[in-house]
């Protein structure tokens, strides 16, 4: 066990401070699921990548830096501390990079890594249908072969960034008369595709956060498909994890939100004193976020050893999400009656809706524990 | 950067596990609760043997040489194989205290002939095991003190196994000149929140082994959603409660690099997170039991009454975490 940062990772964090405090937006971009603030946030990706720090964990080759584990999690930590804004390329780079990487062809990578990285294709999630949420193998999507090209039918709702986004990947169904998990296929979707109609549906607190998609008779060419095709399945769970632990959610994001929230409860308590509970409350937010900190270091020197990321990453999706949800609900508590106002600068009333939706997205937490208790525990399924 | 354990360290550990299976299986514990003075026959010289009483004690002065880091997960063994000696009291306070002042009576305590227990401010007015004991390493006016020919009573813990005394005259007071009370009490409290979340993972072992034997409408109960749910809490409970008390080793090992207040405010972390993981645990294990676990004769309750004991034991979660309140400028 050995703390000290070495002088490459220092030089690193140094780097990316110094290009952070003079790059940083001087006022906060508008919210990214706007019209507006999508396109802002798209620019803010363009500055990143020109600076060779929008994908630091991949290959140089794609616009990467080749950074380790490590120098990854002290990005995200100085990213988050820093006030940056938030990152409309994270659901290609957290959730679809990974299986690009392990899946896409030669041709695949090269076309959508740089582009992804660039934030030229911003992406978005098209798995979840109206009948099939957390029973995903139940989707209905057909994609039928003709020729060199698949042929869609059907709908894809809750897609993130769905409203505005690029490129959509989806899990179709390529063999109706497969059963469930078989039968299914991993195809990358243009949003610009004949045939396609997305309409926005509001989020919680009003913006465009997601999309239903629709297809009709809508034309995707065969060489979108990732991985084989009837084994979009396996494709797609072999980087669930990605989405669940440590890709989507570092340790950073919680660290300095713990943070500014350490810093309102000492405003609130030299303005008017702060109570046992409340203070009780800070503190138990700010030790979680400590202790996913801690438990994210473990967890990667293991995997820097050779191990895999399997259900355990259910265990750091519960634990993010909910804590994510207490750090912004002990916020809006310290605010008292500014709390429940809209334009209150201080934006946290934005965070604790979005952080709503953590237990929910990316596998609800109840299927997690369920996942936690038979993967993990070895409890009995039947 | 590496937050992990040596290979070095991981034998270690499990050989202090084989030897705690083999030495203190659930008949012994419950063998500690009826006999006279409360230990496991052969434990204490095993130990000895094995090095883990002289761990903490520098290789000049006949010991390990070894730092908090190497010891942490031996308490959580211990706590995990319900060991009801005082050995967190002995090993990782007392003999690097008796240590750290060169004290005559440190030859005998590393090689397992004698037992130190000890009597912090943080620790309450009982003493472990101190009607046992050789001596007592105590704090008083400031500093630590080795008690001889203390005057005490018994007082019954719900943990049978747990012998507390309370002190009446504290007899001769030797100061520990050099031995530093500071440390010895952050060992404390770390070293019973390692304990906590070794019987945190025994009560989830034992409540994961049962719910997937114990029958009822044709199934076995843990196909339940419910049952399910609780002990994924717990699981959760030690998954984020171990990496903090490692964490806060790591401080006390290194006071090169964190000063008293950093290492007291990580220690408490620890204990906090620590103790709220073993109080869950044992309101899910009892609960996914039902009667059986309910009952005297069924060596639930071992650990269950060692988990209400250590997690109160050395500052609950609610003392700590007014500590880490204090230390962020807030209570």
């Amino acid at each position: 066990m050995d703390l000290d940062l070495s002088q490459r990772h220092v030089a690193f964090r140094d780097e990316l401070r110094t290009w952070l405090a003079e790059n940083n937006p001087d006022e906060a971009l508008p919210s990214m699921d706007t019209a507006e603030g999508f396109e802002l946030h798209r620019e803010w990706e363009k500055k990143l990548f020109a600076a060779g720090w929008s994908v630091p964990g991949w290959p140089e080759a794609y616009g990467g830096r080749d950074c380790d584990l490590i120098e990854w999690l002290i990005y995200e930590e100085e990213y988050w501390l820093s006030g940056a804004p938030n990152r409309v390329s994270a659901n290609g780079v957290s959730l679809l990079a990974p299986t690009i990487f392990n899946f896409g062809t030669q041709e695949q990578q090269d076309h959508f890594l740089p582009r992804m990285a660039s934030g030229e294709h911003i992406w978005a999630q098209g798995w979840s249908e109206p009948e099939a949420g957390s029973d995903l193998a139940g989707l209905k999507t057909k994609a039928i072969l003709d020729g060199d090209h698949y042929v869609l039918n059907g709908q894809k709702t809750w897609c993130t960034r769905g409203a505005y986004a690029d490129w959509i990947f989806c899990i179709v169904r390529t063999d109706p008369e497969a059963e469930r998990h078989r039968g299914l296929t991993y195809l990358l979707v243009p949003t610009d595709a004949e045939g396609m109609e997305r309409r926005p549906i509001s989020r919680l607190d009003g913006d465009p956060a997601f999309a239903e998609v629709f297809f009709d008779d809508c034309r995707v060419s065969a060489d979108n498909v990732l991985g084989e095709p009837g084994q979009g399945w396996a494709v797609a769970m072999a980087t669930a994890g990605s989405e669940r632990g440590l890709n989507l959610r570092s340790p950073g994001r919680f660290l300095a939100a713990a943070q500014r929230l350490t810093e309102l409860a000492r405003e609130v308590k030299a303005a008017s004193g702060l109570d046992q509970r409340r203070c009780d409350e800070v503190v138990d937010a700010w030790v979680r976020a400590q202790a996913y900190r801690w438990q994210t270091y473990l967890t990667a020197a293991s995997l820097m050893d050779g191990a895999e990321m399997g259900s355990e990453a259910s265990l750091m999706k519960v634990f993010w999400s909910e804590m994510d949800v207490e750090i912004h609900a002990t916020a809006l508590r310290l605010l008292g009656d500014r709390g429940e106002l809209m334009d209150d600068p201080t934006s946290w009333l934005d965070g604790y809706i979005f952080s709503l939706s953590g237990p929910i997205y990316a596998g609800t937490n109840e299927i997690q524990r369920n996942i936690i208790a038979e993967r993990v525990l070895g409890l009995p399924r039947k | 950067m590496r937050f992990a354990f040596t290979q070095e360290q991981d034998m270690f550990r499990d050989a202090v596990r084989d030897l705690l299976a083999d030495l203190c299986p659930p008949e012994a514990v419950r063998a500690s609760w009826e006999n006279a003075d409360g230990r496991v026959p052969g434990l204490w010289s095993a130990l000895g043997e094995m090095g883990v009483l002289a761990a903490m004690v520098p290789e000049a002065d006949g010991g390990l040489g070894m730092t908090d880091v190497d010891v942490v997960r031996l308490l959580e063994e211990a706590g995990y194989a319900g060991v009801p000696e005082p050995l967190m009291e002995h090993a990782t306070v007392a003999v690097p205290a008796l240590a750290q002042a060169g004290s005559p009576l440190l030859a005998a305590a590393i090689a397992g002939e004698s037992t130190v227990t000890i009597h912090l401010g943080i620790g309450g007015r009982f003493v472990l095991a101190g009607g046992q004991a050789d001596a007592i390493v105590a704090e008083r006016n400031g500093g630590l003190v080795v008690l001889d020919g203390a005057k005490m009573h018994g007082v019954e813990s719900v943990d049978q196994s747990r012998r507390l005394f309370e002190i009446d005259e504290a007899g001769l007071e030797q100061p520990l000149v050099g031995a530093d009370l500071e440390l010895a009490s952050d060992r404390a409290v770390l070293g019973t929140a390692a304990q906590c979340i070794g019987v945190a993972r025994r009560l989830l072992d034992a409540t994961v082994d049962y719910v997937g034997q114990r029958q009822q409408f044709g199934s076995p109960v843990g196909v339940n959603q419910s049952i399910k749910h609780h002990l994924a809490n717990v699981r959760m409970g030690i998954e984020f409660a171990a990496p903090l008390v490692y964490r806060a080793a790591y401080s006390l090992a290194r006071p090169d690099q964190h000063d008293a207040s950093t290492r007291r405010r990580d220690v408490s972390m620890a204990k906090m997170q620590a103790s709220d993981a073993v109080d869950r645990a044992c309101r899910a294990a009892l609960q996914c039991h039902g009667a059986i676990g309910y009952t005297f004769e069924y060596d639930l309750q071992l650990w269950l009454k060692r988990g209400w004991a250590l997690s109160a034991a050395y500052g609950d979660a609610g003392h700590h975490r007014t500590e880490v309140g204090a230390a962020l400028g807030l209570c």
